[in-house]
């Protein structure tokens, strides 16, 4: 059992395996908590926003240079946000929450089938943004891929960004007006139809970014959603609904415990581990770890 | 208004649920029917994906020339997406409404294995395309299978280390049927060629980035080579992140790396490979006076031709094989279910794309080791393994 001795280079090797998967399911969350802030609902279909964001990426690269491709492709991607919104979700008159969750399901599957019919059942991939399958970059005595970099950096200035929308720009302060209190938020003159479509295109748009930077290292096919879906939502509850910075946070957590946890345990337990901290969490704080109870307490879902 | 438009987008929402499940058909005629149950999508999509293409392209050829004897062929295929219980459903439906006259594929071990003992009891000829020893041993009358058998490729990969002087391995699996059989297999043979597998690993058949496991593994200095067994994406992922985090031993992967997709995805991480396969991907570099030459030249060229966008890979040869070995045995004796069975068990020197086929009561796979050839991955190709 000598390869169970920990290292400083097996660690850093842990570590930033863990931060890539964490960053990733803390976007994906990000997507959730956007739209639930505005909606008050869990859009399943945000796994297919990083999907159709790859795999349209992969498409344009035919024809463009890749950074082109990757702004035409989350442009797409975004539009297609808001016409899923104002398509299936706008006019709706106050649905009840289990209805627009349905919808949204019905949404993932029928995205799912369309990118299956466009795109066939292979695998694609990006190529990387810098060197190529083999390159590496030493840190600390660790060997990682420089893509890992792109990772985390991209992901990291997204969330950063979008803090600052929502804090200092009048639109972002509008959504989060909507999120607190829709009714007073109209009252106010603010256009809550409009916001609503506005979360989707965020959403979309941060996706599909995702969806790009992460293509090369994880491969993108048509039925990538689910899975991040799932990661993402645990995430999201683990760090308490509609929280975005608790959303990072807990999805760093879930990714270093699920690499982590590699060391100890057979590879065959890693989902295992995610499901069961979402179980134990759900017990002991329903309302996340972040989240407050109280706040839980006044929202309907 | 508002009430109608929603029922409608119901309506369509739960349409494309079931088209999603719904099977592709081909032409309605009084035929010979021929089920087939593939994954065409899903993980196991680079298998079933060119099986289907591939009858789809036989079948077409074979009508056009006016059928068998005479009778046209009446292809019914059923995606299954690497389902265990969905092609336990189609299996049924393939005997009991369609009443077929035999069934090729399932593309997985899992699906197989599940289904082996229906169609045993049904008396249904069941040509399998998946490649699990399993299926066929201990021998069940009426299944049959196309793929070699993973034991011979066990043994061809413990051959390759024993010339290349490693003994101490490192093993991992998908959590698939295939998987599973092949850890078995390489558990189970290695100590017939001195090989100690100091550590073994299984992970999901989704699984999308590998680090975590690889520096496991690569901590353990003893390791001189690693086998992957699956049939999964997770092929080329492994060999990403064994080369970024600088681990260079040899990676040895199973038969199921056969398809050139796998070689694309994994770019420059793929070079190197070393793995068990048919000749059919490296068909144009075998000498003139193979036996299988001939044949893996005109169905690489036909599938080519028919699918410009798809390249020719060991699995869609599989289905080449189950329907050619049909064929052959329906040609012999007509259309008398028991008799096409007992001609297919007593078929000698079928050459197909896997090899030359020699079934007998004791062999319903009918290929022996020489099937195989050792290939590596040069320059983004497939290319003859020499040490």
């Amino acid at each position: 059992m000598q390869y169970l001795r920990m290292t400083p280079e097996l660690f850093i090797q842990y570590l930033f395996a863990g931060i890539t998967y964490g960053i990733i399911y803390a976007i994906v969350a990000i997507g959730f908590n956007i739209i639930y802030n505005t909606t008050g609902i869990i859009n399943f279909a945000q796994g297919e926003f990083v999907m159709l964001g790859g795999m349209t990426a992969i498409t344009m690269t035919a024809f463009m240079p890749m950074p082109l491709a990757i702004a035409v492709a989350v442009l797409i991607t975004m539009v297609i946000g808001a016409l899923i919104e104002m398509v299936f979700i706008r006019w709706l008159e106050s649905p009840s929450v289990l209805r627009m969750i349905i919808i949204t399901i019905g949404i993932s599957i029928l995205a799912r089938e369309a990118a299956l019919h466009t795109w066939g059942e292979s695998v694609r991939a990006l190529p990387y943004f810098i060197g190529n399958e083999v390159t590496s970059v030493t840190i600390l005595g660790a060997k990682i891929s420089p893509q890992v970099l792109w990772v985390i950096g991209v992901c990291s200035l997204m969330v950063a960004g979008l803090s600052l929308f929502f804090k200092f720009t009048s639109l972002g302060r509008e959504m989060r007006a909507c999120a607190a209190n829709r009714r007073a938020a109209t009252l106010c003159g603010i256009n809550a139809k409009n916001m609503v479509t506005l979360s989707f295109v965020l959403s979309a748009g941060i996706g599909a970014v995702a969806g790009c930077v992460m293509s090369p290292i994880t491969y993108s096919d048509y039925e990538m959603g689910p899975n991040l879906a799932i990661k993402g939502f645990t995430v999201a509850i683990l760090g308490g609904l509609g929280n975005s910075l608790a959303a990072v946070a807990a999805g760093l957590l879930l990714g270093i415990i699920e690499a982590f946890s590699v060391s100890v345990l057979p590879l065959a337990f890693q989902d295992a581990i995610a499901t069961s901290i979402l179980l134990l969490i759900l017990f002991v704080r329903p309302h996340g770890l972040f989240g407050s109870s109280e706040a839980a307490g006044l929202k309907e879902f | 208004m508002k009430r109608v438009l929603s029922s409608v987008v119901t309506v369509v929402i739960s349409f494309c649920l079931v088209a999603g499940f719904s099977p592709v058909s081909a032409a309605k005629a009084e035929n010979i029917k021929v089920g087939a149950i593939l994954a065409v999508t899903g993980g196991a999509s680079f298998l079933g994906g060119p099986e289907a293409r591939t009858l789809e392209m036989m079948v077409e050829a074979i009508n056009a020339k006016g059928g068998i004897n005479g009778n046209k062929i009446d292809l019914i295929i059923k995606d299954s997406g690497a389902n265990p219980e969905k092609a336990i459903s189609f299996t049924k439906q393939l005997i009991e409404e369609e009443k077929v006259f035999a069934i090729i594929g399932p593309s997985t071990s899992g699906e197989t294995m599940k289904i082996k003992n229906i169609v045993e009891e049904a008396k249904m000829i069941l040509l399998s395309c998946a490649a699990a020893e399993v299926i066929v041993n201990p021998v069940a009358k009426y299944v049959f299978k196309t793929p070699q058998k993973d034991s011979h490729a066990v043994q061809k990969i413990y051959g390759t280390m024993k010339d290349l002087g490693i003994s101490k391995i490192a093993v991992l699996t998908g959590n698939t049927g295939f998987g599973n059989a092949g850890k078995g297999q390489l558990e189970k043979i290695a100590p017939e060629f001195g090989i100690d597998i100091l550590a073994s690993e299984v992970y999901d058949k989704k699984a999308t980035d590998l680090s975590a496991v690889v520096a496991k593994l690569m901590a353990n200095k003893d390791i001189q080579a690693v086998v992957n067994w699956s049939i999964v994406p997770a092929q080329g992922i492994l060999a990403k992140n064994m080369r970024q985090a600088g681990w260079d031993v040899p990676l040895f992967q199973s038969h199921g790396f056969g398809n050139i997709k796998y070689v694309e995805v994994g770019g420059a991480a793929a070079e190197g490979i070393i793995f068990p396969a048919g000749r059919l991907l490296i068909a144009n570099s075998l000498p003139e006076d193979n036996p299988q030459k001939q044949l893996l030249v005109r169905y690489l060229i036909d599938y080519e031709t028919k699918y410009p966008e798809d390249k020719v890979s060991t699995f869609g040869g599989h289905a080449y094989d189950a329907l050619t070995i049909l064929v052959a045995a329906i040609e012999k004796v007509g259309l008398d279910k028991e008799k096409v069975r007992d001609a297919i068990e007593n078929l000698q020197g079928v050459a197909g794309t896997a090899g030359v086929f020699n079934f007998s009561p004791q062999d319903h796979n009918g290929l022996d080791i020489n099937s195989f050839e050792m290939l590596t991955v040069k320059d983004g190709k497939f290319a003859i393994y020499h040490k």
